[in-house]
C-alpha cells in the first residue's frame, strides 16, 4: 500500500466511522445479544437465567398463540404482497400514459401512501371498517345494494378482521407505483419500436418487453415489501388497542414480540420469537433469490 | 390496453397514423376514465375524515352518511387539540372549558424536535458513509457495502429487545436520545445505498479536477458533491422526517411521562379514551396529518427524480 492509498483509505474509515458504530452496537452486537438471550429467562429485574432450549420448545409444542401469530402473519403477506404489486404495476402502467393532468392523478395517488404506516391513518381506517356506520359498508350496500347489517364485520369479525388490514394496506399502492414507474421509464423505447416491428400488438409487447423489462424492479419490490409486511405493528396495534383481537385473529408476530417483552417482561422468550421472525424473513429472501431465474438484466445481454 | 408507447400524435397524417391516432384517442380515454375512478377511491377515505371532522357527536352515526354536515362544527379542531389524555368519556361537560395541560400542542413540539434532529443527523450521516462507498478506496468496500445492504434484511424487532437494554442501562429510557442518537450513525442502510446510487451518478472528473485544486476528501464531500445532491438529500431528508414523525414502535418502548410522548403516542392514547368519539378522533388525525401530506406536496418533485435514482439501479 502506497502512502496515498493508505492516506485514503484512513479518511474513508473516519467518514465511515458513524456507521461502524451503528453497525457494532446498535445491529451486529444486539442481533448476536438477541441470540443469547433467546436461550434465556430473564425479566429484566431478577439475574438472568440460562435455560438452554426451553424457550424454542415451548414456543414450538406448547404454544397455540405463537402459531397463530405466525399464520396471521403469512396470511397478511401472501395476500396483500401479491395484490398490491399487481395493482401498483397496473397503476403505475396507467400514470405511464401520456394524459392531460398526469401530475394531479399521480400526486392523489401516491399522497395516501405517504401518510400510510402511522397512527393517524390506522385510526382513520377503524372508523372506515366500523361495521354499522363505516364507509365501506356504507359504499358496499350503496354499490350491491345488500342492507348493512349483512355486510361484513371487518375489525369485530374473526373472519374478516385480516381482510380488513390487507384492504388497508392497499390503500398504500402508490409507494409501489412510482417505484415502478421508474422502472417503466427506464425500457428503452427502441424495444417497443422493435416489436411494434416485428407486428407485435400491445398485449404481446406487455408481455414480452414490458414485463421482462421490469423484472429486476419487481423482483426488488417483492423482497422489500415481503420483509415490510412481515413487520406490520401499528396498524393492528392501534386498531386492536394492543390485543390483537377479535380471538386473536390479527395477533401478528411483531405485537406478539412486544406484547411478550414490554407487556410481561419476557425478554428471553421475546428475543426467541424475534430470531423466529427473523430466520423466517430470511428464508423468504433466500427462497426469491434462489427461484429468481424469471428476473431479466439487461446487462446479461453483453455477456 | 396500457402500454407505454406513446408515439407523437403529431404525426404524417398518413392512414396508417390515422389510425393509429384513433386508437390512441380511445386508449386515453380508457386510461383517463380508470384514473379518475382510482383518483375518487383512494380519495374517498380523505373526504370522509374531513366529512366525520365537521360532524357533532351524534350526527357521525346516521346512515346514509351526510356528506357536507351542515353547520360546519369546526370547533370538534380546537376541542380534540386540547383535550389531553386524562379524562374519561363521562367528564363530557369540561370540553368547552380551555384545558391546561399535556395536549397536542406539547405531542407537536416533542415531535418536530425528535423528527427535525433525526433528519439532520439521517442525512448528514448518511451521505458521508455513502461518499465513503462510492468515491473512496480502502480494503474491504465491497464485502462491507454487502453488508450494509444486508441489514435492511433484519427486522427492528431483533435488535429492539438487547437495544432498549442497553439504552435503559445507560440511562436513556425516557428520554429523547434512543430516539435521536442512532440517526446520527449512518441513517440506515436504504439512505445510505440510496445517497451512493446517487454520487455514482456524478461523474468523477468532479472530484479530480477539485483535488488537483487542493481539496481535501472532506472538501470534494462538502463543496462538490453535496450541492450536486439536493434531490437525493431532499429525498432522504423528508422520509427521514415523515419516518420519524409517524414512528410509533420506537416511542411506544422508550418514552414513558405523558408530557414527554409524541403525535403518535399521543393520538394513540386519545384513541383508547375517545374510542367512539370519531368526530374528534378524525380532526384530531387530520391535524396531525397535515404537516406530512404538505411537506409532500411541497418536496415531491425532487423526491420523486430521487427515488428514480434507485428504482433504476
Amino acid at each position: 500500500m502506497t502512502s496515498a492509498e493508505r492516506k485514503e483509505a484512513i479518511s474513508a474509515f473516519i467518514f465511515l466511522s458513524p456507521f461502524l458504530v451503528w453497525m457494532v452496537f446498535l445491529m451486529g452486537g444486539p442481533i448476536l445479544a438477541a441470540f443469547f438471550l433467546s436461550f434465556c429467562k430473564w425479566d429484566i429485574l431478577t439475574p438472568i437465567q440460562f435455560v438452554g432450549f426451553d424457550n424454542y420448545k415451548e414456543m414450538f409444542f406448547q404454544d397455540p398463540r405463537f402459531w397463530k401469530s405466525l399464520f396471521n402473519t403469512a396470511y397478511f403477506t401472501f395476500l396483500s404482497v401479491p395484490i398490491g404489486m399487481v395493482l401498483s404495476i397496473a397503476v403505475a402502467l396507467l400514470m405511464n400514459q401520456k394524459v392531460k393532468g398526469i401530475g394531479i392523478y399521480r400526486t392523489l395517488f401516491y399522497l395516501p401512501s405517504v401518510v400510510g404506516a402511522g397512527v393517524a391513518v390506522a385510526v382513520l381506517w377503524k372508523w372506515i371498517f366500523n361495521a354499522d356506520s363505516g364507509l365501506l359498508n356504507y359504499m358496499i350496500s350503496l354499490l350491491t345494494g345488500v342492507p348493512i347489517a349483512d355486510c361484513p364485520k371487518w375489525l369485530a369479525s374473526e373472519a374478516w378482521s385480516k381482510p380488513a388490514l390487507v384492504i388497508m394496506s392497499l390503500w398504500g399502492v402508490g409507494g409501489g407505483m412510482i417505484i415502478y414507474l421508474a422502472g417503466l421509464q427506464g425500457i428503452p423505447f427502441t424495444l417497443y419500436e422493435a416489436a411494434e416491428i416485428d407486428g407485435a400488438n400491445r398485449w404481446q409487447q406487455f408481455w414480452t418487453v414490458t414485463l421482462p423489462g421490469l423484472s429486476p424492479v419487481i423482483f426488488f419490490q417483492l423482497i422489500i415489501s415481503i420483509v415490510g409486511s412481515f413487520q406490520i405493528f401499528t396498524q393492528v396495534d392501534v386498531m386492536t388497542d394492543g390485543l390483537g383481537g377479535p380471538a386473536d385473529s390479527t395477533l401478528v408476530m411483531v405485537l406478539y414480540i412486544y406484547q411478550k417483552a414490554f407487556k410481561y417482561y419476557q425478554m428471553g422468550y421475546a428475543s426467541a420469537l424475534s430470531w423466529v421472525l427473523f430466520i423466517a424473513i430470511l428464508l423468504a429472501t433466500w427462497l426469491q433469490f434462489k427461484y429468481s431465474k424469471w428476473v431479466y438484466y439487461e446487462g446479461e445481454l453483453r455477456k | 390496453m396500457t402500454d407505454p408507447t406513446v408515439p407523437s400524435p403529431a404525426a404524417s397524417p398518413t392512414g396508417f397514423w390515422a389510425s393509429k391516432r384513433r386508437a390512441d384517442k380511445i386508449t386515453r380515454a380508457i386510461v383517463t376514465i380508470l384514473l379518475v375512478l382510482g383518483s375518487v377511491v383512494m380519495m374517498l377515505p380523505i373526504v370522509w375524515m374531513l366529512s366525520t371532522s365537521f360532524k357533532t357527536r351524534t350526527d357521525v352515526f346516521s346512515i346514509p352518511p351526510v356528506w357536507i354536515p351542515s353547520p360546519l362544527h369546526w370547533e370538534n379542531y380546537p376541542m380534540a387539540w386540547n383535550v389531553s389524555g386524562m379524562y374519561s368519556t363521562e367528564d363530557w361537560s369540561f370540553l368547552g372549558i380551555p384545558f391546561h395541560g399535556v395536549t397536542f400542542t406539547t405531542y407537536t413540539l416533542n415531535t418536530l424536535t425528535i423528527a427535525v434532529l433525526s433528519c439532520l443527523g439521517t442525512t448528514l450521516s448518511s451521505s458521508l458513509v455513502a461518499f465513503a462507498f462510492a468515491r473512496l478506496r480502502f480494503p474491504g468496500r465491497g464485502p462491507l457495502f454487502i453488508l450494509c445492504l444486508a441489514t435492511m434484511m433484519v427486522p427492528t424487532q431483533v435488535t429492539m429487545i438487547p437495544t432498549f437494554i442497553l439504552f435503559k442501562s445507560i440511562g436513556w429510557y425516557d428520554t429523547f436520545y434512543p430516539l435521536i442518537v442512532p440517526a446520527f450513525l449512518g441513517g440506515g442502510a436504504y439512505n445510505i445505498f440510496l445517497m451512493r446510487q446517487f454520487f455514482m451518478s456524478i461523474p468523477y472528473e468532479m472530484d479530480e479536477a477539485a483535488k488537483i485544486d487542493g481539496c481535501s476528501n472532506f472538501g470534494v464531500y462538502w463543496r462538490i458533491l453535496l450541492p450536486l445532491c439536493k434531490p437525493a438529500l431532499t429525498t432522504v431528508a423528508v422520509f427521514s422526517f415523515v419516518y420519524n414523525w409517524t414512528d410509533y414502535l420506537n416511542p411506544l418502548i422508550y418514552l414513558d411521562t405523558n408530557s414527554k410522548k409524541t403525535l403518535a403516542l399521543g393520538l394513540k392514547n386519545f384513541v383508547s379514551l375517545y374510542g367512539q368519539d370519531y368526530h374528534l378522533l378524525m380532526a384530531a388525525s387530520l391535524l396531525v396529518s397535515i404537516p406530512i401530506a404538505v411537506l409532500f406536496l411541497i418536496g415531491q418533485r425532487y423526491f420523486i427524480q430521487g427515488i428514480a435514482t434507485t428504482g433504476l439501479k
